[in-house]
């Protein structure tokens, strides 16, 4: 389970982007959060991908409550996380090659000499050829880039995965095969997500159920009630 | 030939771009263009990320870079965009005759001046307006077109949000009453409603005549709009017509309500981008585009198609502005 309770979050302790927000995803579930842009969904998934440290409130992932966030996580947890990010250009290193992007968090952790085969894995079924893994950021698409970009999110196998408006600089193509291969990732590994972004058509046919910002904002404090927005998946 | 009343604003023949790459390797951007954007409407042109769409538009505009070599002919006003000079484009077309409205107008902007000061300054650059209080409220006037708040003149461009940013760009792409709109990805990172209200207000701007800016050139007639991009939402929303492109090439010309509605798209490439859509489908069209600098010989789209057969080994010719060899048949009609 993924559970953020009572979370305030911000980046000035005065004024709050995010307040008292309690979310929750079952393993295997995924959920979308839909808001308008500037609401603070965004600062709420980076909570949860123990990027951003809450001023108040509590992160529990599988059972074990997280007490430091970025560098102080545990490596443990913060390799059971996988991260997608809206703009790939912003989130790649532009000196690095696809295929060392994608073998970055393997190098990190100290497992560099699974790189290879674990790249070669990741890259075939997400069309990343041979050729696309030798080049380097600026010389692919952001569709080709976004791709690699999730590639790198699954290199370490992580059991949840957060994607923040992962589709939003895509074509329609680009958006579902994107979606194709998160979902058949997880149903091969029975990883979690909590999807965010704007968009409802997308959101509600990707996800198990999805959230309204609104909702989990409600003053009643009873927001666990509100979550319950009922699934249209079985379209799929 | 000729049914329209009136010559179209943008007549596009054969527009080819080739970047020329280091060690003789060449990449084409664009190849063999056709297309005419008439006054009152507007043509979407739609297609994946990469596939040549903003090429198109840098050309017409004269801001390719160095390294590119451009074929064929782009008329406007009497003009041809591809062979004029940079400094009749500079004095007579940006901003005159073309009116762009860029991706991401927090960018565009000058973030160290307020709106009114980019307001007053386009107005005095582009308007026969003279007189610095005849200046504020032409820029007020101009800013008030494009639903710009009064009360946000004074703000700098970080003080703004996507939407009125748009707007703000949205205004100064009017000023100069110029007879053509071309609109590049204008809602890529807007949230829905955003994108709804912005695409509302260009259709706005096409459907009311161009004389509202007062002394411009185009006074009385109504403007054509070129959008480019790949929020197909966006496309059905605004268009009039709809032009796919793939890999570079116009691939399929169409009326827009036959395109999103009945009988649908007829090329394979135009229903695969359709059919991905999560209102639709949600399946992906298989593979990648490909590579603009390594194109087949035959038809571009053949290894990606169901529709595929050997005769894709050649390249289709357009005919009734669709490229393809196995051209989905509008309905009723049997090959």
């Amino acid at each position: 389970m993924l559970e953020l309770h009572a979370i305030t979050a911000g980046y000035d302790r005065r004024a709050p982007v995010v307040r008292e927000v309690s979310l929750t995803v079952e393993p295997g579930e995924a959920v979308g959060l839909l808001g308008p842009s500037g609401c603070g969904k965004s600062t709420l998934a980076r909570v949860a991908a123990l990027l951003h440290r809450p001023d108040s409130g509590t992160l529990v992932l599988d059972g074990e409550p997280v007490r430091g966030w970025r560098h102080q996580a545990p490596r443990a947890l913060r390799t059971a996380i996988g991260v997608v990010f809206q703009q790939p250009r912003l989130s790649s290193d532009p000196r690095l090659r696809l295929a060392d992007l994608i073998a970055e968090p393997l190098r990190a952790t100290g497992r560099r000499e699974e790189a290879a085969g674990r790249v070669a894995e990741l890259a075939a079924p997400l069309g990343l050829t041979p050729d696309l893994l030798r080049r380097r950021p600026h010389e692919v698409s952001d569709g080709q880039l976004q791709r690699a970009c999730l590639a790198r999110a699954l290199a370490l196998r992580p059991r949840w995965l957060i994607c923040d408006e992962v589709t939003a600089m895509l074509d329609a193509s680009t958006t579902a095969a994107l979606v194709e291969a998160i979902e058949h990732y997880r149903s091969t590994t029975g990883a979690g997500l909590l999807a965010v972004g704007h968009d409802h058509t997308l959101l509600r046919r990707w996800c198990d159920r999805t959230v309204h910002w609104d909702a989990l904002t409600s003053s009643d404090g009873h927001t666990t009630a509100a979550l319950d927005v009922p699934a249209s998946r079985s379209a799929r | 030939m000729t049914q329209r009343p009136e010559p179209p604003v943008l007549a596009v023949r054969g527009l080819s771009v080739r970047f020329l790459m280091p060690g003789g390797r060449q990449v084409a951007a664009v190849t063999d263009a056709h297309f005419d954007v008439a006054a009152g409407e507007c043509l979407a042109l739609i297609g994946e990320s990469g596939c040549g769409k903003s090429v198109l538009a840098s050309a017409l505009l004269g801001l390719l870079p160095a390294n590119a070599r451009t074929a064929g002919r782009a008329h406007l006003g009497g003009l041809d965009l591809l062979t004029a000079d940079e400094r009749t484009l500079a004095r007579t077309v940006r901003g005159r005759m073309i009116g762009l409205i860029p991706q991401s107008p927090a960018a565009h902007l000058t973030p160290v001046r307020t709106i009114r000061s980019h307001m007053e300054e386009t107005v005095a650059q582009l308007t026969g307006v003279r007189g610095r209080a005849a200046v504020r409220t032409a820029a007020e006037a101009a800013a008030a077109r494009a639903a710009f708040p009064a009360g946000h003149l004074d703000r700098y461009p970080h003080e703004l949000s996507g939407g009125l940013a748009q707007r703000a760009a949205t205004a100064l792409a009017l000023v100069g009453g110029a007879p053509l709109l071309l609109a590049d990805e204008p809602t890529t990172g807007l949230d829905r409603d955003l994108v709804e209200h912005t695409v509302d207000e260009l259709r706005r701007h096409v459907d009311v005549p161009a004389g509202a800016a007062g002394a411009s050139p185009g006074a009385g007639s109504r403007r054509a709009l070129l959008m480019i991009t790949h929020d197909l939402t966006a496309a059905e929303r605004i268009a009039d017509r709809v032009a796919v492109m793939y890999a570079g090439r116009l691939v399929e010309l169409a009326d827009a309500k036959a395109f999103f509605g009945t009988p649908g798209p007829r090329h394979p490439y135009s229903r695969g981008l359709l059919r991905a859509l999560p209102e639709r489908e949600f399946t992906p069209i298989p593979g990648m585009p490909p590579e603009l600098g390594d194109l087949p010989a035959g038809c571009d789209f053949a290894v990606r198609c169901e529709r595929a057969t050997d005769a894709c080994g050649r390249r289709p010719r357009t005919t009734d502005s669709v490229a393809c060899h196995h051209p989905y048949l509008p309905e009723g009609v049997r090959a």
